[in-house]
């Protein structure tokens, strides 16, 4: 896509957010090896709401919209209701059951499928989900859309003239520096920003916005890169964790436990470990 | 460059032969969880009775190949530019693409580390091929397609890739290395790498290097004490940093104490954690969920104090205490100060020991 050096309309943002279930050990369907997610409440993706801030914090600095883009069962409506009360401009779901099942590969493509047809400077998106935890969303995007891409940023200013973002990120020795023009894919840390919480008139005018659901058909592009069938990976087989040994199990008075867990820590002579230098 | 190529048919597939290792090095040094994956990756090729190839990336590091053969590596691949030396997402996916391509490895495994982790899923979707995050095991089935373990909820799952190369990556310390044998003989194959400076968008302008935390790092620690939401608050959980300083212990939690903020991210152990495997490690108030258990389970003693009979914790426990942790620990913290004082055998605390930040 060609660019304007100068934008008069400030930043296009896109934050891709998720909606997650709320407690952590969700059962699963025993058929089809997926989380049952059906019944069990669901919150935003707190790393996603850390990315919504970001968006909506930069607009605020530098003008521009924000369009929060969701791909999930209708009911994840709600996740797109939560990002329009913190103050999204735009809310879009991709809803389909031919999205069905797909792992991250799937899901980035649906995304760039969605993202391919909207003008863009900056796409962020959760470190993390945490009912799956893998990051990987972010640089596959990143990579499918051919952007660059700065992972668990801890600040980003934008520099409107030349067109490019300066962002601190974590890196595994300390805190990198870096710049990137745009477009640029960016994912959050919690030390980016502090989430506002929607005012309860903003969360109930949210509920009047209008969002917009995207079917396959609609979506449009490789079908056959979408949901279960288009995922490269897939559960085989689910099995218990294996149990250790347990040697013993003490219960009833606290000295007396206390007492033979000692004896047999020094036995193995394992109490006066000390931390490796 | 080569172009995006998807894996066709069988054949196709099974022309795609061997185990390959990412080595990550950083300022001449490899990373642990590289000779760790090495250590897995031989007896997954051991199994498809294919090559273990390590695969180092940098800028003079060629005298890292002679560790990388005693810990396994039947071959290395190894690539040196300037523009390698300090990692680059955008470089560093591209010259291994450009290997892949060239190639055709069966499994590529790489290191969790916070570069492993933007690199690996982004080289994912350039080979358009599937990728499964944080595994803590690996097996290969009677068609010799990898069996990718992680937890799944309360289960354990097996994944397995449909395209080729299958790409996995790993935590430092999910798996062990090998003992280095120092006579094993390997090719080094030196690849010429064309890389010029405008491949890389991000620019690094400063990087500033952050010392350790108070904490202490989990991942090196002979002791552990973990804490669980069974603490309560974060006042509370001052009793776990006392019983860690009386062992000269490193303090750990679960996600929920994370959560919370009961200690910082770094301290944390399972699945999205650290992977430990310390000498001793004390769950205190942990319920033992897989996700926990999958990145303390390797320890070589594990104590748990709980006060629910039924917690899995226990499952999993060489010694086990049911009750209240609020009167176990002091009674605990007394018999070890007792033991101590009668001075036997005890080492000093060593000088690195984290400090108690109350
Ligand atoms: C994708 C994903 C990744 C995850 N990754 C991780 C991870 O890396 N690490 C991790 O730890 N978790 C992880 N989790 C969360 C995990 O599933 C559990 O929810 C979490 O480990 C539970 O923490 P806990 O044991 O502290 O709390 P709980 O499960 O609430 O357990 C508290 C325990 O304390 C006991 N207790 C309470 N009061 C007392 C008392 N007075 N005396 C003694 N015992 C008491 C209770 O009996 C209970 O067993 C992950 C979850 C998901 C979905």
């Amino acid at each position: 896509m060609e660019r304007k050096k100068v934008s008069s309309q400030g930043l296009k943002i896109i934050v891709c957010i998720k909606q997650v279930p709320a407690v952590p050990d969700v059962r699963i369907d025993p058929v089809t090896n997926t989380l049952i997610r059906e019944g069990v409440p669901s919150i935003l993706n707190p790393w996603d709401v850390i990315g919504v801030e970001e968006g909506i914090r930069l607009r605020e600095r530098y003008g521009g919209e924000v369009t929060v883009i969701t791909m999930g069962p209708l009911q994840a409506k709600e996740a797109v209701i939560g990002a329009l009360a913190m103050g999204a401009d735009r809310g879009i779901i991709l809803s389909d059951l031919t999205f069905a099942g797909a792992d991250t590969i799937a899901t980035a493509h649906t995304l760039l499928a969605q993202i391919k047809k909207m003008w863009y400077d900056i796409i962020i998106c959760g470190k993390l989900s945490i009912d799956s935890e893998t990051g990987h969303l972010g640089p596959h995007l990143a990579e499918l859309l051919d952007i660059p891409q700065i992972c668990y940023v801890k600040k980003v200013d934008v520099d409107m003239i030349e067109r490019k973002v300066i962002a601190q990120k974590e890196a595994d020795d300390g805190i990198e520096v870096v710049e990137a023009p745009l477009p640029v894919l960016i994912t959050t840390t919690n030390s980016l920003n502090e989430p506002r919480l929607p005012t309860l008139r903003e969360a109930v005018n949210a509920r009047r916005k209008k969002i917009e659901v995207v079917t396959a058909s609609e979506l449009g592009g490789d079908l056959s890169k979408y949901g279960l069938k288009g995922s490269p990976t897939f559960v085989d087989k689910l099995f218990r964790p294996p149990a250790r040994r347990p040697e013993m199990l003490l219960q009833g008075d606290p000295k007396e436990a206390v007492e033979i867990l000692v004896q047999a820590l020094l036995n193995r002579n394992i109490v006066n470990v000390r931390s490796r230098e | 460059m080569v172009s995006k190529t998807e894996i066709g048919g069988a054949e196709e597939s099974a022309s795609y032969k061997g185990v390959w290792v990412f080595a990550e090095q950083k300022d001449g040094n490899l990373r642990g969880v590289g000779l760790e994956l090495l250590g897995v990756g031989r007896r997954l090729a051991d199994r498809l009775g294919e090559e273990l190839v390590a695969v180092l990336l940098g800028c003079g590091i060629e005298e890292l190949a002679k560790d990388l053969v005693a810990y396994g590596a039947d071959k290395i691949i190894l690539a040196e530019h300037e523009l390698l030396g300090r990692y680059t997402t955008e470089t560093y996916m591209n010259v291994l693409a450009e290997l892949v391509y060239k190639y055709k490895p069966s499994v590529l495994l790489m290191g969790g580390t916070l570069n492993g982790r933007e690199l690996a899923p982004r080289l994912a979707a350039r080979l358009s091929t599937g990728i499964t995050a944080d595994c803590t095991d690996f097996d290969i089935d009677k068609d010799g397609h990898l069996l990718q373990i992680k937890p799944f909820s309360k289960l354990m799952a097996k994944i397995k890739c449909r395209t080729k190369p299958q790409m996995a990556t790993a935590k430092p310390n999910a798996f062990k290395r090998l003992k280095p044998d120092w006579s094993r003989k390997a090719t080094v194959i030196r690849e010429e790498v064309k890389v010029s400076p405008n491949e890389t968008r991000t620019r690094v302008i400063e990087v500033v290097k952050t010392t350790n935390s108070i904490y202490g790092n989990v991942e090196e620690a002979d002791a552990i004490v973990a804490g669980g939401r069974g603490l309560g608050s974060k006042e509370n959980f001052k009793l776990i940093h006392d019983l860690a300083d009386l062992l000269g212990a490193t303090v750990a939690g679960t996600r929920s104490v994370v959560d919370r903020g009961w200690l910082p991210a770094s301290q944390q152990v399972g699945q999205s954690g650290k992977m430990v495997t310390p000498r001793l490690y004390i769950a205190v108030g942990i319920s033992g969920a897989t996700y926990h258990t999958v990145g303390m389970q390797k320890s070589e003693v594990i104590v748990a104090i709980n006060k629910d009979v039924k917690a899995p914790i226990f499952q999993i426990a060489t010694y086990g205490i049911v009750g209240d942790l609020f009167e176990i620990l002091p009674i605990f913290m007394d018999r070890l100060k007792k033991e101590y004082q009668e001075g036997v055998d005890i080492e000093q605390p060593s000088e690195q020991k984290p400090s108690n930040p109350y």
